[in-house]
């Protein structure tokens, strides 16, 4: 994609504007459609549009793939610990009641975090499935 | 849930003073959390033997706190527990009885002796750098299996099922034989299948009664039963969770499964994955559609009738001809499975208590003999029956394993084989079928043959150049087979505890038990 210029340089405006949406997406979930998921894949495919336009090693010195390795875990492991908190603060399993000074307060705190594990787990798979694929037959997959 | 006002919550508040944690009061959903949050810390800290040690630290963490659990409803209480404090139906609800409780030991049981196994066996089997994901998928695995056990909401019973699936099919493609792709691939397109089907069903039955919660919908079947939809859901959920538990013509994605895993896994699966689907069927069959719509308003038992004898005797007929014994051993558990389902085709409390406790012997059966033929796949590379010949003089505590085990899988008095046979003969003449008993007996004859195919090349040929350098297996592949063995022995000399543990589940799934 070299010589395409105005793909690289509309590119490189859509992808801020792809970013900034993923981030409305998901902090507008608690009031509107969106969420953590729907975030994920927005922000996942910001990086594969870059992917696509600038090559793939560039997207990979972006995102690196240890890095996206992470990312599916941390998410997971956030999700997971915001429920141990609530069993540390004496509630039940994922109880977000007990996160904050009032039950409502509670459930925001906790929602966000929530879904902030859903985006960071469903960008790196994402991300972990279009560098499998795209990384096929040059020995970079896996 | 988004425009909830604080009024109509509907939850109870819990007290917030840091003073009153009690871990006790979380055990229903910490067997499920903790192999859960290892799995991710496994993935963050990319070593192999860190990963080994967190799997142990999980599985053993996750059987103290099911030991406790089992206790705890002995009784015959049950334990609601509320996630997020949503009280049920609204909220998922972890629901523990005598039922589940019971498999919830035997699932985290296996894991935990199965994990001390892994390390020599994955270290053999599985390319290093695929250590540490090798372990987060066997305790994602197991947390699947426990959700399934512990959950009393249909939805999540789906997504534990499909943890459990998905982990599995990584599980099994990790075996070093290029084969295992593709059987691991075959198994995906039939579990996917059987998890659609399953997933249907609660749909349909989530559409008729407007709960996921399986004893609030238990309790609304009543008013809409014989309606086409819940026949539907009932067909859907029976075809969906035979697939999944292997009964006899859905059974085509088990052979290859089990024969080209890895050790560990061929042993983990076996002796857990199939019984937890036998408890989902049961507990669809029993908890919520109730026995009377299942049992006598449809020919039921009828199906379930032909198909485990067909299991019976055509999985233990193929089992004779297999060239390699992992494969043989994984027919032969299509076949154990049919006794099983012939014990719940029965409808009685003597025959449910049959296959639940042939479902824990099965377990330790299957289990004890996967993990010796795992030495014996670590030392000579294969386990076809023309390289073993004669292996007993250089493995004779692996060979006497595997003969004990089998002796069990016939129903040699003494072993826990003949515990659970002894008791499906009698729900057979209890029922006042005779004949059934006599081909549960005649079908016992078919283990014998392929059980002797094993004790034939191991202790009656001459051990080939290459079988006479081996050398015993290692201790720590050893030591957690024989337990299995030993627990074969035991439980079948002395069978009050599973008994009891069995006839219990059988009370609490049948209430009016006659």
């Amino acid at each position: 994609m070299r010589n395409y210029l105005v793909l690289r340089v509309i590119a490189k405006l859509m992808i801020m504007f792809m970013v900034l949406f993923a981030l409305y997406v998901q902090f507008h979930g608690d009031f509107g459609p969106g969420g953590g998921f729907q975030a994920g894949v927005i922000s996942a495919a910001a990086i594969v549009f870059y992917g696509i336009i600038f090559g793939l090693p560039a997207a990979r010195e972006v995102v690196p793939d240890r890095l996206v390795e992470v990312m599916i875990a941390a998410g997971v492991l956030l999700y997971a610990g915001v429920g141990v908190a609530g069993l540390l603060l004496g509630g039940n399993y994922l109880d977000y009641f007990v996160l904050g000074a009032d039950p409502v307060d509670g459930q925001h705190r906790g929602i966000f975090w929530i879904e902030m594990g859903v985006l960071i787990t469903v960008a790196g798979v994402m991300l972990k499935i279009f560098y499998m694929f795209a990384g096929r037959g040059d020995g970079g997959g896996e | 849930m988004r425009s909830w006002r604080r009024s109509n919550l509907p939850f109870s508040k819990p007290p917030i003073t840091r003073c009153n944690i009690l871990i006790s009061q979380n055990y229903p959903i910490l067997h499920v959390v903790v192999p859960l949050i290892a799995a991710p810390l496994m993935v963050l800290l990319r070593h192999g033997g860190f990963a080994w040690l967190l799997a142990a630290v999980a599985s053993w963490s996750s059987l103290a706190v099911s030991a406790a659990l089992l206790a705890e409803v002995a009784g015959g209480g049950v334990i609601s527990y509320a996630i997020g404090s949503w009280a049920p139906p609204w909220g998922i609800e972890y629901r523990i009885d005598s039922v589940n409780a019971f498999l919830l030991v035997l699932v985290s049981l296996i894991a935990s002796v199965v994990v001390i196994y892994c390390r020599e066996s994955v270290e053999a089997e599985v390319a290093p750098e695929q250590h540490y994901l090798f372990y987060t998928m066997y305790v994602l695995c197991l947390a699947g299996l426990l959700g399934i056990a512990a959950t009393g909401d249909g939805f999540n019973l789906f997504v534990f099922l499909e943890i459990s699936s998905l982990s599995s099919y990584v599980l099994i493609a990790l075996g070093r034989d290029r084969r295992a792709l593709v059987a691991s691939y075959q198994y995906l397109i039939m579990g996917t299948i059987g998890a659609t089907f399953i997933v249907i069903g609660v749909g349909l039955l989530f559409l008729m009664t407007g709960t996921l919660n399986l004893a609030d919908m238990a309790a609304r079947l009543r008013e809409v039963t014989d309606t086409r939809p819940i026949l539907a859901a009932l067909a859907f959920l029976t075809v969906g969770i035979s697939l999944k538990l292997a009964l006899f013509p859905l059974h085509l994605w088990l052979p290859n499964a089990y024969a080209y895993a890895p050790s560990a896994v061929t042993a983990f699966l076996a002796a857990t994955a199939t019984k937890v689907s036998l408890y989902v069927l049961l507990r669809f069959y029993y908890s919520v559609f109730g026995e009377s719509a299942v049992f006598i308003a449809h020919p039921t038992s009828d199906i379930l009738l032909v198909l485990s004898l067909a299991a019976m005797f055509i999985a233990s007929t193929v089992a004779i001809f297999q060239d390699n014994i992992k494969r043989l051993f994984a027919y032969s558990s299509v076949a154990q499975i049919g006794y099983i389902t012939l014990g719940v085709s029965f409808d009685s409390l003597t025959g449910l208590t049959a296959a639940i406790v042939h479902l824990f012997n099965h377990a330790l059966t299957k289990g004890a003999i996967f993990l010796l033929l795992g030495g014996i796949a670590l030392r000579l590379g294969a386990v076809r029956f023309q390289d073993i010949g004669g292996i007993a003089r250089v493995m004779p505590l692996t060979s006497f394993g595997i003969v004990l085990a089998g002796l069990s899988l016939i129903g040699v008095p003494g072993t826990v084989g003949f515990v659970s046979k002894w008791y499906l003969v009698l729900a057979a003449i209890e029922s006042g079928a005779w004949w059934l008993a006599l081909l549960i007996v005649l079908s016992s004859l078919l283990a014998v043959i392929y059980v002797w195919r094993f004790v034939e090349a191991a202790y009656f040929q001459v051990p080939s150049a290459s079988v006479s350098r081996l050398r015993e297996a290692p201790l720590s592949m050893l030591v957690p087979a024989w337990l299995m063995v030993a627990a074969c022995l035991y439980f079948g000399l002395d069978a009050s505890l599973t008994l009891s543990g069995a006839s219990q589940a059988a009370a609490e799934l049948l209430p009016g038990s006659r």
